[in-house]
């Protein structure tokens, strides 16, 4: 049976039907329908205002790369301008070559491109060697936080660099879905409180952060990237395996089978939630070390790599964890199990796509 | 050993073996009797001590929260499963306690037969009702059973949210408390040997022939069981079956306790059915209702009080207990009975977190930790907004809101016209005579809604996000025939299938029960009239803004419908 026609242009065969509502569309009618939204996106949460610098944090993976190009079409109308960001963790075998691709892209798109590196911001610190430091824990690595929690700042650092006045990331709403199953699963009250919007509006001196791809499912980005045939480099980490993360990400795939919009629906959930002021986190202040954005003493960053510097990689890891001084080690968990140490104990915590909080 | 000259035919020289140091474990607690149980991970606990924990756990639950006021109607929610039956079980035992510790509400227990909806059939349905009779009937409380046929003659009433009770402050709880234990002395130094306000739990023979007027001896009228059939076959996924039913049988448990005068109804959800319960409803979209749906008290209906008080025990303690403890349950087969995993969002859930829980074991309890730090609070504040006709929480949408996954879902950006499976879909209700051979059954062609998709529409602008999900799932077999030779008169019944192709599947609510629809007709009724007066009659609204669906239709009108049409216009949502 030949395909129906496009329902939007009515002129040229579809290509394809949209995940999510099933509509039978031509490629090009696809294109402009996603950067429309998108746009609408942005303009409704009045995320980039015009004259803003952004800083696109570019992995070299579909997301960021539909991200940048979209952003790139979008520039004129929006008034911004963009610059890449990218950040090389040090993790051999999977950022080198993701690295190259974002090189290419910049070529291509003639964007300014800046590289920053864990190894130069971080005191020598690079993915492998965090790896081998939290391996030898016992149970199953928990460099996802660390890098997470990394990456952030190094994008913050990056961002100011090139003088940018906005970041953007390109976590779509399956990114979201799975992150709020993931922080109810681990009982994570603060992040579950801190999340469901757009992005933060930059406290405390940070840089405002925004999604503008989160209303867009992931089949539609890799559609887009599909008939738009760009570049970009499409392997998982090497370390991904081991991520809580992967638990949700599966879930997510059981759900979208039985319900097509559970997606949505989970991101318009989050975006309801309502917690207690109890469980919501303190109002940031700054580092005592760097002056970043920390709710507590130490920022998550400093407290990280404190532990690491100390060859006690899980210090800053998991409930009660956080700014430690220089005395004494984290009190023991709590004997009752049902006080939570499982999932949330450094198994991977906050996993690789919390780049943002 | 091999010794030399040692002789094997000798018998075992020493008697039994010495006892292990450190293997022989002792009921945690007590530290004397033998341990029957393995509760959480690792304590062992006798069966005394089991009893104690589990009962102080219900009690504590419902001391802690002081809201069952002596001498109050409480309706036992009893679905025959195990945690229901435990509770049940519970609050017998609790009235039957010495003065002191007794419990202090009056019980009546409800039992809705779901057969029909499950696909049970009429002989099944009755040896079931039998058993559930014959345990009714040894409990000694005022018992009601219920088929959910009943939503067909339940009015509209029910999904109004009556005016709440004054709530009562702690200082309330302690002084109604004491002035009943009063009261209680008071009679009894009087010689009455049991007042009617005391617990029942010794069972008055006339009691338990407290029953619903519509006597069980009767099954219930075939057309209302036929309808219900066809409502659930109506119904195209699994989950929102599942929905469907739960929001029915909580209107008719609702109506039953409103009947018979009960204020409070208590649910027997554990601990790991509320883990569950919570995840399912963060992936139908109710994020904004969590602490509705799994607190341990649920208010929205004003009058009546939803209380769940075995929310602490988990699963595997209820089982436990019901069998060292030979508390008697009937199994009746759910809707999702021997249904494959992948069938619904609830069975997904809940194999999910079973099997999270067998690797990280405080999955659920973590879960049900963080149910305890959600509020019940609408986003804005305003708690006064309209209510959702199904499930009676204020509203979660918004169409202001457009950068929301509400707002991505109402818009299209395609720039299309209504296409044409819509323009089927605005098929007549009334069989036109036009639609006949060689005619696509478009005859009125989309430019005006018709009455069936006005209806639809108008049911589902009333309804919050989650509730609009499920309802697409609500489908209707057509009612056209058409394009053939003979053209069947409309007189003849309307289950004639296309015979072309397959019949057209419309999105319709016709077969939902009277009273939503009624309740739906009314709300809307109620909206129109403040605005009708700067309404204009804009013929040219109606036709560009004809693709109504699932997320609901243009308003009827001029200048308030245009700001509503920016953001659900053009939707091609089916």
């Amino acid at each position: 049976m030949p395909a129906p026609q496009c329902a939007s242009c009515h002129a040229a065969r579809a290509a394809l039907r949209r995940p999510r509502s099933g509509q039978a569309l031509c490629g090009a009618c696809f294109c402009t329908a996603f950067e429309a939204e998108v746009l609408h996106t942005v303009l409704a949460g009045r995320l980039l205002p015009p004259g803003a610098v952004v800083a696109v944090g570019a992995s070299g993976g579909k997301d960021s790369t539909v991200l940048a190009h979209v952003l790139r079409e979008l520039a004129p109308r929006l008034g911004v301008s963009l610059r890449l960001v990218a950040v090389d963790e040090g993790i051999s075998g999977y950022r080198d070559a993701a690295l190259a691709a974002v090189r290419r892209q910049a070529a291509r798109w003639d964007l300014p491109l800046t590289v920053v590196a864990y190894a130069d911001l971080f005191g020598g610190w690079t993915m492998d060697a965090v790896a081998r430091s939290t391996a030898g824990s016992g149970r199953s690595r928990a460099c996802c936080t660390f890098c997470g929690v990394l990456r952030r700042r190094a994008l913050e650092e990056g961002a100011r660099l090139v003088g940018a006045t906005h970041i953007v990331t390109g976590h779509n709403a399956d990114d979201m879905a799975e992150t709020v199953l993931m922080n109810f699963l681990r009982g994570d009250a603060g992040r579950l409180a801190r999340g469901g919007g757009l992005g933060s509006r930059g406290e405390g001196g940070a840089l405002p952060r925004c999604r503008p791809l989160q209303l867009a499912s992931q089949k539609e980005v890799v559609l887009y990237a599909h008939f738009r045939r760009l570049d970009y480099f499409s392997e998982e980490c090497v370390y991904a395996p081991e991520a809580f993360r992967g638990h949700a990400r599966h879930l997510l795939k059981l759900l979208e089978a039985a319900r097509p919009s559970a997606a949505l629906d989970l991101v318009h959930s989050a975006e309801r939630l309502a917690l207690a002021p109890a469980a919501r986190p303190p109002p940031p202040g700054a580092c005592s070390r760097c002056g970043a954005l920390a709710s507590r003493a130490l920022c998550q960053a400093c407290a990280l790599l404190d532990g690491l510097q100390r060859g006690r990689p899980r210090l800053a890891i998991g409930k009660g964890g956080g700014a430690r001084d220089e005395e004494g080690p984290p009190p023991p968990p709590p004997s009752d199990p049902g006080s939570a140490p499982g999932p949330a104990d450094g198994e991977c915590g906050a996993a690789c796509k919390e780049r943002c909080e | 050993m091999c010794q030399v000259g040692e002789d094997y035919g000798d018998p075992a020289p020493e008697g039994p073996p010495p006892p292990r140091p450190g293997r022989e474990l002792k009921c945690v607690k007590c530290s004397e009797g033998l341990p029957v149980v393995v509760i959480r991970a690792g304590d062992a606990f006798c069966r005394d001590c089991f009893r104690a924990f589990y009962i102080h756990k219900f009690r504590a639950v419902l001391g802690k929260n002081r809201l069952i006021f002596p001498g109050e109607k409480v309706l036992l929610a009893w679905s025959g499963g195990p945690s229901s039956s435990s509770m049940v079980w519970q609050v017998l035992e609790g009235l039957s306690r010495d003065s002191a510790k007794r419990l202090r509400f009056v019980p009546g227990v409800v039992y809705v037969d779901e057969g029909a909806a499950c696909g049970q059939s009429r002989e099944d349905r009755a040896k079931t009702l039998s058993d559930v009779k014959r345990i009714l009937q040894t409990l000694g409380f005022p018992w009601h059973v219920v088929t959910l046929e009943e939503v067909f003659a339940l009015p509209p009433s029910v999904l109004r949210c009556s005016a709440p009770e004054p709530v009562g402050t702690v200082g309330t709880y302690k002084v109604a408390v004491d002035s009943f234990l009063q009261q209680q002395h008071t009679l009894e130094a009087e010689g009455v040997g049991d007042s009617p306000s005391s617990a029942q739990g010794e069972a008055q023979p006339s009691q338990p022939c407290t029953q619903d007027p519509q006597n069980l001896a009767e099954p219930p009228p075939a057309a209302q069981t036929e309808a219900l059939s066809r409502l659930f076959d109506s119904v195209k996924t699994l989950t929102a079956k599942e929905e469907l039913l739960q929001t029915l049988r909580t209107h008719l448990i609702l109506h039953v306790a409103r009947t018979h005068g009960y204020s409070k109804v208590m649910t027997g959800d554990s601990c790991t059915r509320l883990a569950i319960k919570l995840m399912t409803s963060l992936a139908l979209g109710r994020g904004a209702f969590l602490a509705w749906d799994t607190g341990f008290s649920d208010e929205r209906h004003g009058d009546v009080v939803v209380v769940r008080p075995m929310r602490e025990h988990t699963l595997k303690e209820v089982a436990f207990y019901n069998r060292l403890f030979a508390v008697p349950s009937v199994f009746t087969p759910a809707i999702d009975t021997k249904a494959p995993e992948k069938a619904s969002i609830h069975r997904l859930m809940e194999g999910f977190l079973l099997r999270l829980q067998a690797q990280f074991p405080s999955t659920v309890s973590t879960v049900y930790r963080t149910s305890e730090k959600l509020v019940k609070a609408p986003r804005d504040g305003c708690a006064s907004g309209p209510r959702c006709l199904l499930c009676m929480c204020s509203l979660d949408v918004d169409t202001a809101d457009s950068a929301t996954a509400f707002g991505a879902q109402t818009q299209d950006f395609s720039q299309m016209q209504p296409p044409t499976p819509l323009a089927e879909a605005g098929a007549p209700t009334v069989p036109c005579r036009s639609a006949e051979v060689g005619r696509a059954p478009n005859c009125c062609q989309g430019t005006r809604p018709c009455r069936r998709e006005d209806s639809r529409a108008r049911v589902i602008k009333q309804l919050c996000y989650g509730c609009r999900v499920n309802m697409k799932d609500v489908v209707s077999r057509s009612h056209s025939w058409v394009v053939t030779g003979e053209a069947h008169p409309p007189g003849l019944g309307a289950t004639q299938p296309l015979v072309h192709g397959h019949p057209l599947l419309q999105p319709s609510l016709d077969p939902l029960p009277p009273y939503i629809l009624a309740e739906a007709q009314l709300r809307s009724q109620r909206l129109s009239p403040e605005i009708q007066e700067y309404l204009l009659e804009n013929s040219d609204d109606r036709a560009h803004a004809s693709g109504s669906g699932a997320w609901g239709p243009p308003e009827d009108g001029g200048e308030e419908g245009q700001t509503v049409c920016d953001c659900i216009n053009k939707n091609i949502f089916n």
